[in-house]
């Protein structure tokens, strides 16, 4: 058995911490893509869509995360392709951060008040219109702070994917204790390297909230 | 797509799956009893403790609420035993899960309480209460019932959360398909029956925070 220096420990988990920023980055912008779609399906005019994108949210905020990738990761091998773990990890990550993300912006355009939707109705403008020039541009100064705490869930959310056998921070952590024993030491470097990942974007989002509501704060 | 479903092993398994779901159960309902204690103590102890417990209410509710709930179990179950704190997975899931919603339910918590206008606070000072008093019998219950909403949706996050408890062998729910998979090769079907016993689990819970509300805030005015 070779000898791990604390060093080495805290290297190999900084390494693996790189794919759970990656993984985060790209389970957060694939859920904002969906998301955003989901969102104007919710709060359009036609009501298929709208149930549909509601019992999306329903359904991805009403299981664990845990079950969505295990059933992306066997449900897409029952199509009979052989499933690498990356894929199955961002695809359910992406699927559930929609649903909440969409959820988030839904309230954040219920916001905007009704009045608003009356004035630029009463000025002639359509459906579009509105949207573009009246209710968005508030309503994406709502969903900010928001938005910026939710990519806390999503970073935090990634540690799960370990469990179908992506390497990323929390793997690393399983990996590097089997090898060093020393699990106090590596859970707790691990639980560090999240802190130092997650606490910045907690912050920032309680700072813009802060900066943000300004505005709002009349109501 | 050449798969056939089958769905035929549940008979045999039914009774792991109810001890799964039990165990499901029990942790969601102790971590929640517990977890919503503790985050009330914290949630008193950041908004109106004193001046030295903020700091240390504080840092427990940051470190909590910015790690993954996976890392702090694997941190009681795998970590503490080398420094001499041995227990077994049921109690260091059960550990994790009020130490997890303590964090987060403090947060809420303290939210409704600054929430409550000054006048509440001077009105019980008026009455000779002591802050002690004041906090119990005049602001908990409605800063309580202003953020009940909140609390429950997190109660549910917390109660989908502890699939992952299966990771250290706790045998919940997730821990049954995930031993149901492992004898029958039926994974999809396993997770899938799963998946639906945790969204009738997460909606029959969001029923039951509802109805609890409606007992515990009996027509209380709005602040």
């Amino acid at each position: 058995m070779s000898d791990f220096s604390t060093w080495d420990i805290l290297r190999n988990l900084l390494l693996a911490a790189r794919w759970t920023v990656v993984l985060s980055l790209v389970s957060f912008i694939g859920g904002g893509l969906l998301g955003t779609l989901l969102l104007f399906m919710r709060i359009g005019k036609v009501s298929a869509a709208r149930a549909f994108a509601r019992y999306y949210v329903e359904l991805f905020q009403g299981t664990p995360l845990l079950m969505q990738l295990f059933l992306a990761f066997f449900g897409l091998g029952l199509f009979g392709v052989d499933v690498p773990a990356w894929l199955a990890a961002g695809l359910a990550l992406v699927c559930w951060s929609a649903a909440f993300l969409m959820e988030i912006w839904r309230g954040c355009v219920d916001a905007v008040a009704k009045g608003q939707w009356e004035a630029s109705a009463s000025l002639g403008m359509g459906y579009l219109q509105q949207m573009r020039h009246i209710i968005l541009p508030q309503a994406i100064r709502i969903a900010v702070p928001p938005t910026v705490g939710f990519s806390v869930q999503v970073v935090k959310g990634t540690a799960l994917t370990s469990i179908i056998g992506f390497v990323e921070l929390s793997k690393a952590g399983t990996i590097v204790t089997n090898a060093t024993f020393q699990p106090f030491t590596v859970y707790g470097f691990v639980a560090l390297i999240y802190f130092a990942l997650c606490w910045p974007l907690s912050k920032s989002a309680q700072v813009l909230e802060r900066k943000l509501n300004v505005a709002h704060r009349n109501h | 797509m050449a798969y056939h479903f089958d769905f035929s092993w549940i008979p045999d398994y039914s009774g792991v799956i109810l001890k799964g779901l039990a165990i499901t159960v029990e942790l969601t309902v102790v971590g929640g009893l517990v977890g919503l204690t503790l985050g009330t103590f914290c949630a008193w102890g950041r908004a109106l403790g004193p001046n030295w417990l903020k700091p240390i209410v504080g840092a427990y509710v940051e470190l909590i609420r910015n790690t993954p709930f996976m890392i702090q179990l694997f941190f009681i179950f795998f970590g503490l035993p080398s420094i001499g704190v041995h227990m077994n997975e049921l109690l260091a899931a059960n550990i994790a899960m009020v130490i997890n919603l303590g964090a987060y339910s403090a947060e809420i918590i303290r939210a409704g309480i600054q929430a409550t206008p000054r006048g509440q606070f001077e009105a019980g000072a008026s009455l000779a209460m002591s802050p002690i008093q004041t906090f119990r019998h005049v602001i908990l219950f409605p800063s309580l019932q202003r953020i009940w909403p909140a609390l429950s949706s997190q109660v549910i996050i917390v109660m989908l959360g502890s699939a992952v408890v299966s990771q250290i062998a706790a045998e919940d729910l997730t821990f049954a398909s995930n031993f149901i998979q492992s004898r029958t090769f039926r994974a999809f079907e396993a997770y899938l029956l799963t998946t639906v016993v945790y969204l009738a689990l997460a909606v029959l819970l969001r029923a039951a925070m509802r109805g609890i509300g409606v007992i515990i805030f009996p027509r209380r005015r709005r602040a």
